[in-house]
């Protein structure tokens, strides 16, 4: 075991695969030398050569494309989308052709392929380099998006995804790539360095896909949550005094059923949340799903803790960014609710 | 109807129903005029190329040149018999998707010899990104005729389980890529193959088509980017058949002389080709896929054709072209100028021509009704209904088993 950061276990994940396989090759805007605008492909390109680690051309579609091309040919490509918001150029070839291959082709051709992003808000980004885009890719058949809330599950879920033989798309949460983050803009930085989940085994290992987790278990209310708002459930579950069961989803798409509908079936009731902004968002397919399957164990209406319906904010980050405070509120509405 | 003078230039085609098509103004340079410079010559080296035109079958259906790429007759009887067969495999299917048979086609009339004579200067085993009108790729690397036609009626024996509207196939076997309906989109990937094909060491060569409408796309300018950075085993095709559906292709050229000259921004060796010359575009891919296996890097050819028929069964070009402009094309027939140069050779005649198109007439004849043996699209049986569900993922989730279960299958 060794402590580590997301970063070092990401970088660790890609090392361990690169190692494990000589058909894993990573690639992005600024990935290759220089090791990525956060450091996550850091070393690689020395360890490992320019051919299996390289540095792209500012287009997301032909990188997306390249990595097609390349993972029909027998590789498993790792590509890295510089920010989750630079990566709609490369929407139709993801859409259309990498997420339809093994479908369209009736499984002649298929596209083990990883596309790595930095996602997600809480870094003063402004509304280019903090979008939470992920509803997008959860309505495409064919594709899985993971996004881990840790190191620990940042490095088995990684390895998980590029040793899976569909395509992932594979958000980090960069307000996490340091340390965890409670929700309150004015408290004091985390390191992972104090957090269990900042353990992380040196040697390859995976946390499997699909696969939820209750990571603070309650017997009032479900709340579920993935990325960097698991820590803000957990921290206003603590704060709020309410008993709340916290899930990490970990994969979206596809979810898993079976560990949210147990939870809300024991608590009867539920709060579904997201940094995106609320109208159509993964949330909404959540309490959807939730009612259809536990309807008649419901004891209030769901909630949604969200963004608004607005770009994301550089100066009021902290008035859009569903925070401590709104999930406490909501622990007490729905508490209160009928 | 609007009679102002518009503020800004709109192209439109120079000739519309009811004109008659006059290609005079084309500059189309003599056969054999082209020098076929060194296979390792640099990119910038080929604008000569880009801006004139590579052509070996002369007025006199003669092949001149340093281009001619000397081929045995067999071979060129050979390339005339895939042509003969995509033509008449093309009209068959046409009359029956008229009949109610499929539910689309589209034919390459006129188009012939890119296909045809590109695949047969590659190698099999080497890799295609074809567009929707390279049927003719599929008949030089001998896939069963039945099993194409299977896919296109969609029916039990459809390798793609029906999943694709017809001529869009797809035949891994054959190094043959699924043809997406999405305009360009296999252009970049077809470099990320070619760079997988380097990465694994094989000498394999890859080669993309686009048509001319699709060069506007982003994808065009990816995979030109690609290509050229990572000076990749690719050969990138625009068959410039002068239209996009309805739509000329002075709609995507711009102020480009020619489709060609788009490649030496990039400084890849480019060239613009006689597309319905046989000899010509047959030199031109056995270059280029020279140049690439030698690890000369990329080549971006286009080449020079007319579509003879409608984009698909969706259209009908007298709506927004002349009938007779097809005739008037000046670059004439693909296979009328490989059947003439075959019989200037003696090693061809009318006879053998006439016993050739019978022979393959009934052979698509024969083969279709082996094809609706295994179903149609109307009667089936086609692939079983449940197999919409799978190869969504490599394993189905619960979403997809519960909607199964939602549809009662």
């Amino acid at each position: 075991m060794a402590k580590m950061n997301m970063i070092q276990a990401l970088n660790s994940a890609l090392d361990i695969a690169m190692e494990n396989d000589p058909n894993v090759v990573s690639f992005g805007e600024d990935t290759g030398y220089f090791g990525g605008v956060f450091r996550v492909t850091a070393g690689l390109q020395d360890k490992y050569g320019l051919d299996r680690s390289f540095d792209t051309p500012i287009n997301e579609a032909a990188i997306a494309a390249m990595a097609i091309g390349m993972a029909a040919n027998g590789l498993r490509p790792v590509a890295e989308i510089q920010f989750s918001d630079y990566i709609f150029p490369a929407f139709d070839q993801i859409v259309n052709e990498m997420t339809r291959l093994r479908y369209r082709s009736a499984g002649q051709y298929t596209q083990p392929i990883v596309l790595r992003s930095p996602w997600g808000g809480g870094i003063r980004g402004g509304q280019t380099h903090s979008m939470s885009p992920e509803a997008f890719f959860t309505h495409i058949p064919g594709l899985r998006v993971v996004i881990p809330s840790n190191p620990y599950d940042a490095k088995g879920l990684l390895l998980a995804s590029i040793e899976n033989n569909d395509p992932v798309v594979f958000f980090e949460p960069k307000r996490m790539y340091n340390g965890p983050f409670d929700g309150k803009a004015d408290g004091a930085l985390a390191s992972w360095a104090n957090h269990p989940k900042g353990e992380v085994p040196e040697g390859h290992y995976t946390v499997p896909l699909d696969t939820a987790e209750v990571v603070r278990e309650g017997n009032d209310v479900t709340v579920l949550a993935y990325g960097t708002l698991v820590h803000v459930a957990l921290s206003a579950a603590e704060k709020s005094g309410v008993d709340a069961e916290v899930i990490d989803l970990k994969t979206l798409t596809p979810y898993d059923i079976d560990t949210i509908t147990t939870s809300v079936k024991k608590t009867g009731r539920c709060i579904v949340s997201q940094e995106a902004p609320r109208t159509s968002g993964f949330a909404a397919e959540l309490s959807a799903q939730i009612q259809e399957d536990c309807f008649y164990a419901l004891e209030a209406p769901i909630y949604r803790v969200t963004g608004w319906d607005t770009p994301y904010p550089h100066a009021h980050e902290w008035s859009y960014f569903p925070g401590q405070d709104r999930f406490i509120n909501a622990l007490k509405s729905v508490m209160e609710a009928a | 109807m609007a009679t102002n003078e518009p503020r800004y230039r709109v192209p439109v085609p120079n000739f519309r129903p009811g004109d008659e098509p006059d290609f005079s103004h084309l500059n189309i340079p003599a056969a054999g005029d082209a020098k076929r410079p060194s296979v390792d010559v640099e990119g910038r080296e080929t604008t000569a190329l880009a801006l004139g035109m590579v052509r070996v079958l002369d007025h006199n259906h003669q092949a001149v040149g340093e281009w001619n790429p000397e081929l045995d007759p067999d071979v060129l009887r050979e390339g005339l018999r895939h042509m003969v067969l995509t033509r008449v495999y093309d009209e068959r299917m046409q009359k029956l998707q008229r009949q109610g048979k499929m539910s689309f086609y589209m034919k390459s009339t006129g188009e012939e010899a890119v296909s045809v004579a590109g695949a047969m200067a590659l190698k099999n085993s080497d890799m295609v990104f074809p567009s929707y009108r390279q049927q003719g790729i599929l008949f030089a690397r001998g896939r069963d005729i039945v099993d194409m036609m299977c896919h296109c009626i969609s029916n039990s024996k459809d390798n793609l389980k029906g999943r694709q509207l017809p001529v869009h196939y797809t035949w891994a076997e054959g190094n043959f890529f699924s043809i997406s309906g999405n305009l360009g989109t296999q252009f970049p990937q077809a470099v990320g193959w070619a760079m997988a094909a380097r990465y694994k060491s094989t000498d394999q060569v890859t080669a993309s088509w686009i048509g001319d409408g699709t060069t506007a796309e982003g994808d065009f300018h990816g995979a030109l980017t690609l290509a050229s950075t990572y000076k990749a085993p690719v050969i990138l095709n625009v068959v410039n058949n002068q239209f996009a559906i309805s739509t000329h292709q002075n709609m995507a050229i711009g102020e480009a002389p020619t489709f060609a000259m788009k490649g030496l921004g990039y400084g890849i060796a480019s060239m613009r080709v006689d597309g319905n010359d046989f000899l010509a575009v047959y030199a031109a891919m056995q270059w280029a896929a020279e140049r690439a296996r030698n690890g000369h890097g990329p080549t971006y050819v286009e080449y020079f054709s007319y579509r003879a028929d409608a984009h698909s069964t969706s259209d009908d070009p007298s709506g927004y072209r002349p009938k007779t402009e097809a005739r008037a094309w000046p670059l004439g027939d693909p296979i009328e100028r490989l059947k003439n140069h075959l019989i200037g050779l003696g090693e061809w005649d009318e006879e053998r021509h006439e016993a050739l198109d019978k022979e393959l007439n009934e052979l698509v004849v024969k083969s279709y009704k082996e094809a609706e043996s295994f179903g149609t699209l109307h009667d089936g049986p086609l692939s079983p209904i449940p197999s919409i569900f799978e190869d969504v993922f490599e394993d189905q989730d619960w979403r997809l088993i519960r909607q199964r279960q939602d549809l009662g299958v």
